[in-house]
């Protein structure tokens, strides 16, 4: 979604960030201009098919006069701005955040480029307490139909999901962040299972949660069995042949069997987010 | 119909009879065919939405919870999708969710104030009793703690305190649950002295009544607002450096000069009367010893900015002020100083009273917004900031009880004159609430520069001349500071440059018997709880933090554990979103560096 829409002329800015003098278009997120800069910035809440919650803090920056630090992700920048991405105070804040989430959610399964930035800040959160005597959100798996598992002791509440079922994509409403504090989750109305909610099997919270908390059921019991192999499976695209819409499909293959329907977030027709028809109706192929 | 799936679920005939009066104004959801419901999103349903949170509160009173059936019937009406409502209901302490096991539900204050004088006894003999008891956050009646809130079914819910220090008991409780009677009259220790200014009236005049708050100068500072136009009041309340009371301490004219020069309509003004800071009952003494006092400086901050409708939002464990607030916005109404034609200008004003429902959080601006609006009160990213993006996205003023009360001595007096009380930059008096180890504890209205000394000896002195162990400055959200800084003079300025914060107002005094670990402890459970959980430093610090204080109280090792607490403070403080994750670790660290939490006992 890089393209700037037809609308009233903007003016450039020009901003500074990690000593080096940028120009920008007047708008612009902190965060674009580091994409556009080559500035790896570690995200997760935040998604290119979908509105910034800044909700996760992972992407915070030094902006100077500014007395806390600042998410980049939904910050836009200002005329003669000075941006620090990596200064002492913005690893420390990225490297606790990632402490505090690794001690209260299991972030095994959490995507590649996570678990590198838990990697590259060192993150070690055996200091906050031992699992079993501090406050965690374990607990089992929500497995209530054949396409779908929400295993919530994965999830750090990036409000991705929420996001994608509502006003960024689908309009079904049909989770929302309920309960407060820690004891804040995803739930349906009085957490009715998916099947008797308004949801319709889009699967577009699954294309987007970033540490595993929504998995197609195929991911999950091959997972448990252990039989799950990213590193073998191959990637094919294709178009969705439902209907004339047009859909990219990114078919992920293992052992001749599809496992797992995605399509690619900068596809100009879904913007990555599918139906359910071409997220879940590849049954017959295999038939 | 819309698009949204709702459930099967029916609501009782009450519950439907609440929801359709609610709504009786607006009628059912009713979708245009060549509309889809969801279109344009918040703005769509901007109308019905914001009665989202009346309707909770309908429902729960009805019901006694917020049943299944009531939700859906209410989502239906309002066109609000289940599982979003859900999520709204869920935020708020004070809707249940399960069925009542019994009528009347008893908030009993378990909080820093409270439990220094035996609310842990009266929780465990409520509950011996049969009561169904739930230990609650402070409920702003520190002067006469212990206290309690009986949330009822069917019924107005009612405040029981103590009159004296350590008398509420049990016996007590049921008495008023009987009884029915609301809060004993309260008791302002500075009552009638001449040099009041925003506590003048209270105690004083008859809250109720119109005429008497007419015949005590009510309702003059309106008239002259009038008769001077807009840009005249903004330039006087200017002069008068007023600044924000509610712990930010921004200057007041900057905010209504912001506002009043947007181009955006409509604009809107909201007070900011979610008093739940513990320690803090000032707005509450305001709120029902001189209500009027409140809508007429509404009304005045409504019409120097230019907007036409103002916002009350209240906390909800305020029945008393509730009460008084809302006869007096119909008493305004039927005197013609709310609605068209305000006292016979062309201005047009009238005030909407919004009831929280247990969330502190709702304090902060942008959360506050949120719950009117009918959304989880969590707090936005600022900027943009409410002078531009406020209430429903539109230019707002949001200002606290007691700053917009400023502004009727103001007028009165004339900025200038105003401006002469105080010093330098901390202009006016300032309400601060006594509490703890005082021997008259209350609201006490002093002019800034007063000695922390002057403040603590006016309410009396320590209670049995023992010695101060410890003073919480600010609330929850402030520090503690210790008899080395009984010379502070109270000022912005001053307290600044202390490291501390005068916050809302609060003092409460701990003395050398007080086990304060267990108070900090408190303090670190009331953010734990209070967290809204939108953003991970503040959802997991505060209970990391509360987690290292539970293991200390348990005399664990506290060694490596300081410096847990000192990185949790950092990233709290420098990536939350909003005030609550940074001042969460605030008194915590200040009562570390004082060695309050060396254990004497």
């Amino acid at each position: 979604m890089n393209e700037i829409p037809v609308g009233a002329p903007r003016s450039q800015i020009e901003v500074q960030i990690d000593g080096k003098q940028v120009k920008a278009v007047e708008g612009a997120t902190i965060l674009d201009i580091c994409q556009k800069e080559g500035i790896d910035t570690p995200t997760l809440c935040w998604a290119e098919n979908l509105t910034p919650v800044n909700v996760c803090r992972v992407c915070v920056v030094e902006v100077e006069g500014s007395r806390t630090l600042v998410p980049s992700c939904s910050r836009p920048a200002e005329d003669g701005m000075v941006i620090s991405t990596d200064s002492e105070r913005v690893r420390k804040s990225r490297k606790l955040v990632y402490e505090l989430l690794d001690s209260s959610v299991d972030m095994d399964r959490s995507t590649a480029e996570v678990k590198e930035w838990m990697e590259h800040y060192e993150v070690d959160s055996s200091r906050m307490g031992s699992k079993n005597e501090i406050a965690t959100v374990a607990q089992p798996p929500k497995i209530q139909d054949s396409l779908y598992v929400r295993d919530y002791e994965r999830c750090i509440l990036c409000y991705k999901c929420v996001e994608a079922c509502g006003e960024d994509a689908q309009y079904t409403f049909a989770i929302a962040t309920a309960g407060r504090g820690f004891d804040a989750h995803i739930s349906t109305e009085f957490d009715v299972s998916l099947p008797d909610s308004a949801c319709v099997y889009c699967g577009n919270c699954i294309g987007v949660c970033p540490t595993g908390a929504l998995v197609f059921k195929t991911e999950h019991d091959m997972r448990e069995e252990g039989t799950w192999n990213e590193e073998t499976q191959e990637v094919t695209t294709t178009v969705c042949s439902f209907c004339g819409v047009g859909c990219n499909l990114e078919l992920h293959v293992q052992d001749e069997k599809i496992v797992k329907v995605t399509s690619p977030a900068d596809h100009s027709v879904t913007s990555g987010h599918l139906c359910i028809k071409g997220r879940f109706g590849w049954q017959h192929v295999q038939s | 119909m819309s698009d949204l799936k709702f459930g099967t679920e029916e609501p009782t005939a009450e519950e439907k009879t609440a929801i359709d009066e609610l709504s009786s104004e607006i009628g059912p959801a009713e979708i245009k065919l060549d509309e889809r419901f969801v279109v344009g999103g918040r703005t769509r349903v901007k109308d019905r939405r914001r009665l989202l949170l009346p309707a909770l509160h309908e429902l729960q009173n009805t019901a006694g919870w917020i049943s299944p059936g009531g939700l859906n019937y209410a989502c239906k009406v309002l066109g609000i999708p289940p599982a979003e409502a859900y999520g709204v209901a869920t935020f708020y302490h004070l809707f249940s969710h399960e069925p009542p096991e019994v009528k009347d539900l008893i908030h009993v204050c378990d909080d820093v104030a409270c439990r220094l004088v035996g609310a842990e006894t009266l929780i465990k003999d409520l509950k011996d009793s049969g009561h169904k008891v739930k230990p609650s956050p402070c409920l702003g009646q520190c002067e006469r703690a212990p206290s309690v809130l009986i949330q009822r079914t069917n019924k107005k819910n009612l405040t029981a305190v103590a009159e004296s220090n350590n008398s509420l008991t049990a016996v007590n409780v049921e008495q008023v649950l009987t009884s029915e009677t609301v809060t004993p009259q309260m008791t302002l220790p500075q009552k009638g002295s001449e040099n009041l200014s925003l506590l003048s009236r209270v105690g004083v005049v008859n809250p109720e009544s119109i005429e008497e708050y007419v015949k005590l100068n009510g309702y003059d500072a309106l008239k002259k607002a009038l008769t001077i136009g807009p840009d005249k009041v903004i330039e006087e309340v200017t002069a008068s450096k007023l600044s924000g009371r509610g712990g930010a301490a921004f200057p007041t004219g900057v905010k209504w000069r912001a506002v009043a020069d947007q181009v955006g309509r409509p604009r809107h003004l909201v007070c900011n009367a979610d008093e739940s800071e513990p320690g803090t009952f000032k707005d509450r003494t305001i709120m029902e010893g001189d209500p009027f006092a409140v809508i007429e400086a509404m009304t005045i901050a409504g019409f120097s900015i230019g907007a036409e409708q103002g916002w009350l939002y209240l906390r909800g464990e305020y029945p008393v002020a509730a009460e008084r607030l809302e006869n007096a916005i119909r008493e305004a109404r039927k005197n013609g100083f709310l609605g068209k034609n305000i006292a016979g200008s062309e201005f047009n004003f009238d005030i909407q009273l919004y009831k929280g429902a247990g969330a502190y959080i709702c304090g902060e601006e942008t959360a506050l917004f949120n719950s009117i609006e009918g959304f989880r009160g969590e707090p936005r990213n600022k900027p943009p900031f409410p002078t531009t993006h406020g209430l429903f996205g539109e230019p707002t003023a949001i200002n606290n009880v007691e700053t917009l009360v400023n502004v009727l001595s103001i007028l009165a007096l004339g900025g200038d004159k105003y401006a002469m009380q105080g010093t330098g930059n901390s202009t006016g008096t300032r309400l601060f609430c006594l509490s703890g180890r005082v021997v008259n504890p209350g609201v006490y209205e002093h002019p800034f520069g007063v000695t922390l000394r002057e403040v603590i000896e006016a309410a009396g002195g320590v209670t049995d001349s023992k010695k101060i162990k410890a003073i919480l400055l600010g609330g929850a959200a402030g520090s503690f500071v210790t008899s080395d800084h009984l010379d502070l003079p109270m000022t912005l300025e001053d307290t600044r440059e202390a490291g501390v914060s005068l916050g809302s107002g609060v003092v409460m005094v701990f003395d050398e018997s007080d086990d304060l670990p267990d108070t900090v402890r408190r303090i670190a459970q009331f953010f734990r709880d209070e967290s809204c959980g939108q953003c991970v430093p503040c959802r997991v610090g505060t209970v990391r933090q509360e987690e290292v204080l539970a293991r200390f109280t348990r005399n664990a090792s506290f060694d490596t554990d300081e410096e847990l607490l000192e990185d949790l403070s950092t990233v709290m403080k420098d990536a939350s979103i909003c005030g609550l994750g940074h001042t969460a670790s605030g008194a915590v660290l200040s009562a570390i560096n004082l060695g309050l939490l060396e254990r004497t006992l």
